[in-house]
């Protein structure tokens, strides 16, 4: 049993090594955040344990058990969705990018329309 | 346990430990990962749905334990829900500690309660994993507290160290081990205490002298710890999701921790014996404007950006501890709306942990397709009107091509190819590596000595008042 156990163990890691080797790092806050909701999976050893207890101290180690592992899964999840959300491609395509010398007047407007200033207004 | 039932459970496991695979692979591509980490969330819940059934059909479960369950997930997932949606982006690295600290906490508890239940009687095959795991787990756990606290500035990010320090550390390691091998030839409860407590005072000794410009390593290795430590609680328990699931995260922390370590120009036990990376810029020799610095109003700053075609963005962690992350996406969006074509260097340490330095500024809306890394963009510099160093010191010295510095063979970014060089910067002080940076003192490069926040303010106003 130890032996399949460190078979599925050492096969594993290669998958790991394989599978997060081709994660870019712009990614790599997100992917340890998701990492890190993975290793929540030891609330299934915290409940397990929980199971088998029969006494208070066991009681009690299973209860930090469990809230640790399951402040771990929830909050790994929810914080890695929530980074993940902000990372967006551009909501409205470039609108000048190749004319850099360029730069109309018609660009210009907006920044100066949003942001009232003396400057702004002798110009438009 | 009928042969039926405990078959389904396995492939309900498996099945689980697929959609962590998946949900990984996912993860090399922005436009999927949201989608990766949702698959993910659905194999965790598919895993505990089953552990629950597994546990219901062993039928030894009491009323009291039900409660525990219960109560330790809406007290621990309560907490969890409510600091991962009110958490800083710029506080992730200390979140991602705490989790790490009590993940490696349940899985040195399972093993040390797995211990207790036993008794007297423990085959080696299984005491072997126990004493990893409550050595490992509780490594991390006391480890990765003293690293967030670090991080928040509740203890010092400098180096904390004294005279055989290191001679402290190999004892604890050496009574951790040793106790623990008497411990699988005669178990004993007290020596299993006696091995828990060596780890916890060695989780500490080791991230103390560690200093806050080290930490994305330290947090990427601890990352990896509590990945193994569930992993031998998998064993403990013979149970093969927390195995395949333990060893992944072991797997991408370790290589998380060579990628961080090699940019950084250091070996991963260097970091770990500590007294060097001192962290937040030492501003000892803050001797303002030397020989050969030439320093830059906002105005002129401002008037080369706008009336240049490419500029590149060089943010550092000084970007973060300023808070500047919306103020540099506001300047960047201005100069784009003017037509100058702007995107942004990110080196691999840039931040507190891997990758931080991409989810600030994903915070502050700039899209990732500007988001260049090192690799990508270094031949970009040759072809740029301005870079725009904010807050970035030692990655982008040139003196790191030259052998006999202190930074020599560190990867840096190629900001001295660029036209010219814009640097906003407090003051002339040293980054952590502690050398000058030869950067500053390039014909080509002047300083704008400014607070990153209020010196990017100043440009983006100024860069209004021109007309296009």
């Amino acid at each position: 049993m130890l032996l399949t156990d460190f078979i599925i163990f050492v096969l594993s890691l290669w998958v790991g090594f394989e599978v997060i080797s081709k994660v870019p790092a712009t990614l790599h806050t997100p992917l340890m955040s998701a990492a890190n909701s993975i290793h929540g999976i030891v609330l299934a050893g915290a409940m397990v344990i929980a199971a088998t207890a029969h006494n208070v101290v066991g009681y009690i180690l299973a209860f930090v058990a469990v809230a640790f592992a399951a402040m771990n899964v929830v909050g790994g999840y929810v914080v890695t969705g929530r980074m993940l959300k902000m990372f967006r491609r551009r909501a409205t395509p470039p609108a000048v990018t190749a004319a850099a010398g360029t730069a109309g007047a018609a660009s210009a407007v907006a920044p100066a329309a949003a942001v009232p200033s003396p400057n702004g207004k002798a110009t438009a | 346990m009928s042969g039926t039932f405990n078959t389904v459970i396995q492939l309900v496991y498996v099945a689980a430990a697929s959609c962590f695979i998946l949900g990984l692979h996912l993860m090399n591509n922005p436009a999927t990962a949201r989608r990766g980490n949702q698959i993910s969330a659905v194999g965790m819940i598919a895993a505990v749905a089953a552990t629950a059934a597994l546990i219901i059909h062993l039928g030894v479960i009491s009323v009291t334990g039900w409660i525990v369950i219960a109560a330790g997930v809406l007290v621990g997932g309560g907490l969890g829900l409510y600091t991962a949606r009110t958490v800083k982006m710029t506080a992730m690295p200390q979140l991602v500690s705490i989790f790490n600290a009590v993940g490696g906490g349940a899985a040195a508890l399972v093993a040390i309660r797995d211990y207790m239940t036993l008794g007297g009687s423990v085959a080696a095959s299984t005491s072997v994993p126990t004493l990893l795991d409550v050595i490992i787990g509780s490594v991390t756990f006391s480890g990765s507290i003293i690293a967030a606290g670090k991080l928040q500035g509740l203890i010092t990010s400098a180096p904390v160290s004294f005279p055989g320090a290191r001679i402290v550390n190999l004892l604890l390691i050496a009574v951790a081990v040793g106790v623990g091998g008497y411990v699988i030839a005669a178990p004993s409860l007290i020596q299993l205490g006696v091995v828990i407590a060596a780890a916890l005072i060695f989780g500490v000794s080791m991230v103390m002298p560690i200093g806050g410009a080290d930490m994305p390593v330290v947090i990427s290795l601890l990352n990896a710890f509590t990945g193994t430590a569930v992993a031998m609680a998998g064993f403990v328990i013979n149970n093969t999701a927390l195995i395949i699931a333990g060893a992944l995260v072991g797997a991408s922390g370790g290589i998380l921790t060579k990628l961080m370590a090699d940019a950084m120009n250091r070996s991963i036990p260097n970091i770990m014996l500590g007294g060097f990376g001192s962290g937040d810029a030492i501003v000892a020799a803050a001797g303002v404007a030397g020989a050969g610095v030439q320093s830059i109003a906002a105005d002129d700053a401002a008037i080369q950006l706008a009336y240049a075609s490419k500029v590149i963005i060089v943010p550092g962690y000084g970007l973060a501890a300023a808070q500047a992350q919306h103020e540099v996406a506001a300047l960047a969006d201005l100069l784009e709306s003017r037509g100058v074509d702007v995107s942004y260097a990110i080196h691999p340490v840039a931040g507190r942990m891997p990758g931080h330095m991409n989810v600030l500024l994903a915070e502050a809306n700039v899209p990732y397709p500007l988001l260049k890394e090192m690799d990508d963009i270094n031949p970009e510099f040759a072809r740029t009107d301005v870079a725009l160093v904010i807050g970035a010191n030692d990655v982008t010295n040139p003196a790191a091509r030259r052998p006999g510095t202190a930074i020599s063979g560190m990867p840096i970014l190629d900001v001295d190819h660029a036209k010219s060089i814009i640097v906003i910067k407090r003051s002339m002080g040293h980054g952590y590596a502690g050398i000058d940076n030869e950067l500053y003192t390039d014909p080509k490069t002047a300083m704008f000595f400014a607070d990153a926040k209020k010196g990017l303010a100043e440009l983006t106003a100024a860069v209004k008042t021109l007309v296009a």
